[in-house]
């Protein structure tokens, strides 16, 4: 028996005017970017104004929106029509832009800090690993920025896809990791010696933390650790902001105006990665729209099974005759099998999760190169 | 030990990196059994905390310990560890520093967050350190402990930044034990003992990836190994019908005539609605291979040493890596 699922109502989410933030989430290669474009599209099309915020987008899928530069500024998309692709009648906007997340993060320094606070934070060589290689950083500040935008009141929509991370859980965990790593009792430790006007490093603590700051000395060397002790007190002055907008940001994805789509293909990592993800995000009490799954294969002729196909194939093989019917019949089983392992790989999430809606993209043997590719994406995303 | 020729000979350290989606786990999964292939030992290390290794085995999610996870064709051991940062730490500061003990109170004071938190480097300095030391380790009587290791690394978009250590430590630690621990592992990771793979498919943007990251890994001076193409579909028609598939002259009377000889088909009318289903997924499938014709050809620009990996009908589970590791070695990859 072939289990269903209810059906994810694309347009309905788009067209909704309280819908104000779509965030797009999902393991790495499931396609997160390109749906969050083709959402962005197509909503614009059925006459809303959307900002898309990508992290990292593949080059020629930021061609096809017309971005070429990595500048941390929405720009608008040109050729933004209806959704047949004419033009008409329209009164939407797209916009879209790349995070540039070491940008984003000397803003949000220069805006809690005075000038000098600031240089001493930007000049730190701390700072500079932290604010462009940092693993987590991305995470935050595509949080941060989702933050801005919504702020701004610039756009009605705004569709933010998330970091390729290790997990795809970090966009949630490192805003409060880094929250928690500048909050903590280790950088109050490392922070004491500036506290103390500078004398003699950790004498006003007791012997555990000694020990601790010992140990790190050793392994990290004096410098390192004079450098973090600068950065981290600069930091200090600037912290509560932080801490406030991580929360005000974790909060606007708990509000009702938030839909989660979670992307992924027919494969078990995929499937897995985002049963993960939906139980996650019901324990954040984050609003959840549904599944999408992308690059499903299908058959125009499923009616003829892969086991009669086969049977027939070997037949006419048996018999000498009709190669190309055989071969075809080959293909054919080939595909159905395909077809009924990615159906075997859903119905695993189905069985988990037998509410959550989902909608499906069939596989296209080329990537997206325009906007005619992620209007007819869009279009797919909500049959 | 084999003594076949495999064109990896002398590479004790088999790094696998690929975008997100290509199989990159499971490959170096394959991997690491047709290396053990022939009674040899080989560790297979996971450094993202994912479990990916215990899932492609299918067994419980695996420790921060050296165990052994399969057996390969011919007698070999393939052992598995999924380096965790903060154990690796810990290790870190007991053998360098005898400072065992003090590892509860460094957990406790958030030593890790820091590690993994502040200072970005830190993390993959002890991650790549602690794989530098199975590739070093030698037993009592002075042999190395592993014929190879093998690590399911970053993905391709991170991995020159990963495996460019002293690069990345280099804001963090200019002097000191870091730097010098860097060092180490760089003279490990840019040595000819180690060669980067990467996996990835027959579509744009992977191949994109692999060419982009091969070209990094170049300009790092990193070496790099080979391209396992994943998922490979076997070519199911002769070329003359896809030709004609694109060109919309596929014969569509002929399908239906087999069709109907097969028994599939009612009556003319039914067979030729079954052909004209049919002679979709053609198309399809025509398409599909000339992209992957393009795609190919793309690929050999990079210039290293291609491998091609069938599409298991199953997915990728256990008899699925035996498979693949058998296809690894009639190539020539171990």
């Amino acid at each position: 028996m072939t289990k269903t699922a209810p059906v994810l109502d694309i347009d309905a989410i788009l067209d909704d005017e309280n819908t104000r933030i779509v965030v797009c989430c999902g393991s790495g290669g499931v396609g997160k970017t390109t749906t969050a474009a083709a959402l962005g599209l197509r909503a614009a099309e059925r006459g809303r104004s959307v900002v898309v915020l990508t992290v990292d987008p593949a080059k020629r899928l930021a061609q096809s929106m017309g971005l070429t530069e990595l500048d941390n500024v929405p720009r608008r998309v040109k050729g933004v029509g209806s959704p047949d692709g004419s033009g008409n009648g329209s009164r939407g906007e797209l916009h879209a832009m790349m995070l540039d997340m070491k940008r984003t993060f000397d803003e949000i320094i220069e805006a809690h800090a005075d000038p000098e606070r600031a240089r001493q934070i930007l000049t730190n060589p701390f700072y500079q690993s932290l604010s462009s290689s940092f693993s987590g950083t991305q995470e935050y500040m595509a949080m941060e920025k989702l933050g801005q935008l919504r702020r701004s009141g610039d756009w009605d929509l705004i569709i933010v896809d998330t970091p390729p991370s290790r997990s795809a859980l970090d966009f949630l965990d490192a805003p409060e990791r880094l929250g928690r790593f500048l909050d903590g009792r280790l950088i109050r430790v490392l922070m004491a010696p500036a506290k103390a006007g500078g004398r003699s490093a950790f004498k006003l603590l007791n012997a555990g933390f000694g020990i601790v700051a010992g140990a790190l000395t050793k392994v990290l060397g004096a410098q390192v650790l004079k450098d973090i002790q600068m950065f981290v007190s600069a930091l200090d002055a600037v912290f509560g902001g932080f801490r406030q907008r991580a929360e005000q940001t974790y909060k606007l994805l708990q509000a009702p105006g938030t839909a989660f789509v979670v992307v992924a293909t027919p494969e078990r990592d995929a499937i897995r990665e985002a049963s993960y993800f939906v139980e996650r995000l019901a324990e954040e009490r984050m609003p959840l729209a549904g599944l999408v799954i992308n690059r499903l294969h299908r058959s125009p002729a499923s009616a003829l099974s892969a086991a009669r196909s086969t049977a027939a194939a070997e037949d006419l093989e048996a018999r000498g005759e009709h190669e190309l019917a055989a071969a075809v019949l080959r293909l054919h089983a080939g595909r159905m099998q395909l077809a009924a392992r990615e159906q075997r790989e859903q119905e695993h999430f189905m069985s988990a999760h037998p509410t959550v809606p989902i909608a499906h993209v069939p596989a296209m043997a080329e990537d997206v190169h325009d906007l005619d590719g992620l209007r007819e994406i869009g279009g797919l995303l909500a049959t | 030990m084999s003594s076949r020729d495999t064109d990896w000979d002398g590479v004790r350290l088999h790094v696998v990196t690929g975008k997100g989606g290509t199989g990159k786990t499971t490959v170096a999964a394959a991997l690491a059994l047709a290396l053990a292939a022939g009674g040899r030992k080989v560790l297979l290390v996971e450094v993202e905390g994912r479990q990916g290794i215990a899932q492609v085995f299918d067994l419980p999610p695996l420790p921060y310990e050296e165990r052994k996870i399969a057996v390969a064709p011919g007698g070999g051991d393939v052992y598995a560890l999924a380096i965790d940062p903060e154990e690796a730490m810990l290790e870190y500061l007991e053998m360098f520093y005898g400072l065992k003990r003090m590892g509860k109170a460094l957990t406790r004071m958030g030593v890790v967050d820091f590690a993994t938190t502040i200072a970005p480097g830190l993390r993959d300095v002890l991650v790549t350190g602690k794989t530098s030391e199975a590739v070093r380790r030698r037993d009592r009587s002075g042999r190395r402990v592993y014929d190879a290791i093998v690590m399911d690394a970053p993905p391709t978009g991170r991995i020159t930044r990963f495996l460019n250590v002293t690069q990345e430590v280099a804001g963090l630690a200019r002097v000191g034990p870091v730097k010098n621990h860097a060092d180490l592992v760089r003279g490990v990771v840019a040595s000819p003992e180690t060669a980067v793979h990467f996996v990835t498919l027959l579509e744009e943007m992977p191949v994109q990836e692999t060419l982009d990251g091969v070209a990094e890994l170049h300009a790092a001076g990193l070496p790099v190994g080979g391209v396992f193409i994943n998922m490979v579909r076997p070519v199911g028609l002769p070329k003359p019908v896809l030709d004609a598939a694109v060109k919309n002259r596929f014969d569509h009377a002929e399908l239906a005539l087999g069709l109907k000889a097969a028994g599939l088909a009612g009556g003319p009318a039914d067979a030729s609605a079954i052909a004209q289903a049919l002679a979709e997924e053609v198309l399809d499938h025509a398409h599909r291979t000339r992209l992957e014709k393009r795609e190919r050809a793309s690929l050999a620009k990079a210039g290293t040493p291609r491998y091609e990996l069938p599409l298991l009908a199953d997915g990728a589970d256990l008899a699925g890596l035996y498979e693949l590791a058998e296809s690894i070695r009639a190539q020539g990859a171990a």
